[in-house]
């Protein structure tokens, strides 16, 4: 073949790819305003009661909400079409890591049931976390059959045989996420982090790698930026859906009900520094509200969230001036 | 690492489980809970056992040790498939708010509740400090002593080698990654307790048993009771680590280990900062306190071309071991493959390490050799005293040992080491 022929050939490919893409409306809808982020900040002071229980009805009613603002569009299940496409195998990265603080069952499964409505087959969902046992105590149920909704933690699939690189990270992806899924939903929890400062969109990809302790040296920077620059999370993380019904300003990841808030609402968008970047504001708010010092003052500020913005990694914006908040 | 060819004068070895391919030995399974079928092993001290006795007395062994085992850990808190493995931690601190501070080593890890050390083999559950690989080898082999290596300690031994998952730090060029950089739950591993290997360690010859291939440090807690329980069978205890251990955890294993090899990865903190993840002071400190308690050492240094190579390099670590360690203290320069991380470089051109060997003989240190070149002659012991080869090897085989009662036999002159001959 000539060189002519394999550009050529080669640009045929990668455009016809790029059509088939599950995340290729996503990329259109986020490239839709160039100048600024949307990070959609959906509330309802009454979906849950004194005891975090929330209700599912009203939690439906809010992801709605938040996907038809998000997506620019009357009718929620448009929205979800626009950003993923019938056929596509779709994870759900959940946050189990603390427990009783998990994200939420009633949201995952909100999701679930939008995402079969507007195409997407049971088998073709995949929940997923770490190990079975944090699935398990965040309340779900493991399913490892092939019908039905699948649930199960990376030791099912175990990981990739070879590593991906960026930076300063080195690590080999679950299969999960690299061989199975096709998009990857992230839906992680808003909660403050003892090293790290605060924990939310970027930081909850260290639950596909196979060695997330060798990260949390210098407040996770630049490690978190650099784990969601490997080139699988990348790619295929698309959509992030922020359970931030009860939030955690002090103490996290560890899960204590006393330094936890009912802040009743969704973090929606795309641009996950930009989503960092907008719970971390909330966190700080909190901790001010609640005469705590500052996350730089307690040594812990979270810069991984402005690397991740840097231009070796580009991976969102976290100037306030480029973010558009949209608060329903 | 270079293959050897199997030799005459061990027990034949055995082999449960592959870590890295580089050896050379011929192993035989033998461990049906984990792959399910056994095959006798043939040679030199082993003992036959059939399929049928092997099955029952490991399921009589799994009951019981399965029924204590549920007595040391809290069923509650892990997934009942590991809790066999749990043992609480013996050296970490406990924080306010359910945190812990591991004093295992030098990295002294504060860690939040449901999450590990940077090991990650060690798990804080609701404030408690536990090791998630006790009694949990993931690699077991029956190697040379020399293969660790040891040069003067014992030439010729049989030591039953094992390692679990995990390691303190991590080097760009580790050979053993796929079980140093990896949690237990993602390698495949058996369950023997430290009677079991202490057995096993008896069963095949092996004089010596060798904690090795990652990191010993982390699984501190059964490294030690294995210790023991190898001692009960008058069996020697040998740990190759990195040094890079806290003080109080090493002076205890100082007590009751017959060496240690160091993996001294370089002789300066940017090297160890950026290539290997951890600190040099805390391993120099190390040897140190192994020096004062007469703890058998050799230090393996392994020449990675281009970023620990140079001459200054080789001639401070040599006027620093000669200062602090003194002149009999075995140095190894071990030449480099491309591995893990660090494929873009070359092996070590065989120069560069005689050159390393010449300048760490110069300033006067008397044991120094050249590894990872089968057949080099950097591979022989001379005696100090009169230049003439007291231990004469190839690749990890001993061919010829002129020495009795650690002295040379051509001179009388005092060979440092533990020789047994």
């Amino acid at each position: 073949m000539k060189r002519r022929e394999f550009i050529i050939t080669g640009c045929r490919a990668s455009g016809a790819a790029l059509l088939t893409s599950p995340l290729i409306l996503l990329a259109q809808n986020n490239a839709r305003n160039d100048s600024k982020s949307r990070v959609v900040i959906a509330s309802d002071a009454q979906i849950q009661n004194n005891k975090d229980s929330a209700d599912s009805d009203r939690l439906a009613r809010l992801l709605d909400k938040a996907m038809q603002a998000f997506g620019r569009t009357d009718d929620p299940l448009k929205a979800w079409q626009k950003i993923i496409k019938p056929k596509a195998v779709v994870g759900l990265k959940v946050n189990c890591l603390s427990g009783h603080g998990a994200t939420r069952r009633e949201l995952v499964e909100a999701v679930c049931e939008r995402l079969r409505q507007s195409g997407t087959r049971a088998e073709n969902i995949i929940i997923w976390d770490r190990f079975n046992s944090d699935l398990e105590d965040g309340g779900f149920k493991i399913n490892q059959s092939s019908k039905g909704i699948r649930c199960f933690g990376n030791e099912y699939l175990g990981f990739a045989d070879d590593f991906e690189m960026f930076g300063s990270a080195a690590s080999l992806i679950c299969n999960t996420l690299s061989r199975v899924c096709d998009v990857v939903i992230n839906l992680p929890t808003l909660k403050d982090h003892g090293i790290a400062g605060m924990t939310m969109s970027l930081k909850n990809m260290f639950g596909a790698i196979h060695n997330p302790n060798k990260y949390h040296l210098n407040t996770g920077n630049p490690y978190v930026a650099d784990v969601f620059m490997l080139p699988s999370i990348r790619s295929k993380v698309g959509l992030t859906i922020c359970d931030a019904l009860t939030a955690q300003y002090e103490g996290g990841p560890s899960f204590f009900p006393h330094w936890r808030w009912q802040f009743n609402s969704l973090l929606i968008g795309a641009d996950p520094v930009a989503l960092d970047y907008t719970g971390w504001q909330i966190i700080e708010a909190e901790r001010k509200k609640r005469g705590l010092h500052s996350l730089k003052e307690s040594g812990r500020e979270p810069k991984y969230i402005s690397t991740a913005a840097d231009e070796n990694h580009r991976l969102g914006r976290c100037d306030p001036g480029q973010i558009e908040q949209v608060a329903i | 690492m270079p293959r050897v060819p199997q030799k005459n004068n061990h027990p034949a070895p055995v082999r449960f489980n592959s870590i890295s391919g580089d050896a050379g030995y011929e192993f035989i399974d033998a461990c049906p809970n984990a792959f399910g079928s056994i095959t006798a092993a043939a040679g030199p001290g082993n003992n036959e056992i059939t399929r049928r006795n092997f099955i029952r007395c490991s399921a009589g062994l799994a009951c019981t040790l399965a029924l204590s085992a549920r007595v040391l850990a809290n069923p509650d808190l892990f997934p009942e498939e590991n809790q066999k493995f749990i043992r609480e931690a013996r050296y970490y601190e406990k924080l306010p708010n359910k945190k812990i501070r591991c004093q295992l080593c030098p990295r002294q890890c504060v860690i939040d509740d449901r999450e590990r050390g940077y090991c990650g083999v060690r798990e804080n559950n609701s404030g408690t400090y536990y090791t998630l690989v006790y009694a949990r080898p993931c690699s077991l082999n029956v190697d040379p002593i020399e293969k660790k290596p040891f040069f003067h300690f014992y030439p010729g031994a049989a030591a039953f080698s094992l390692a679990t998952a995990g390691c303190n730090v991590n080097c760009k060029f580790c050979q053993n990654w796929e079980i140093s950089q990896t949690r237990p739950e993602d390698v495949r591993s058996y369950y023997l307790l430290p009677e079991e290997i202490a057995a096993q360690a008896r069963k095949y010859s092996c004089q010596a048993i060798a904690y090795t291939y990652s990191e010993p440090t982390v699984y501190y807690e059964y490294m030690m009771d294995c210790i023991q329980a190898g001692r009960k069978q008058n069996i020697m205890n040998a740990v190759v680590t990195a040094g890079y251990i806290a003080r109080d955890p090493l002076v205890e294993l100082c007590k009751v280990v017959d060496a240690i090899k160091v993996d001294l990865k370089a002789f300066s903190e940017s090297y160890y900062k950026d290539i290997v993840n951890g600190e040099l002071k805390p391993v120099l400190e190390s040897l140190v306190t192994m020096r004062k308690l007469d703890v058998w050492t050799e230090i393996v240094y392994l020449v990675v071309p281009t970023l620990n190579d140079s001459e200054k390099e080789f001639k401070d670590l040599s006027v620093w071991i000669k200062t602090n360690l003194g002149t009999d203290i075995p140095v190894h320069f071990t030449r480099f493959h491309p591995q893990y991380l660090l494929k873009n470089l070359p092996p070590t051109p065989v120069q560069t390490l005689e050159l390393a060997r010449d300048i760490a003989v110069s300033e006067g240190l008397n044991y120094v050799y050249v590894g990872n070149v089968p057949g080099h002659p950097g591979e022989n012991t001379h005696c100090p005293g009169c230049n003439r080869i007291v231990v004469r090897r190839s690749g990890f085989t001993v061919e010829e040992i002129n020495i009795k009662n650690g002295l040379c036999q051509f001179c009388k002159f005092k060979i440092a080491g533990k020789w047994g001959i």
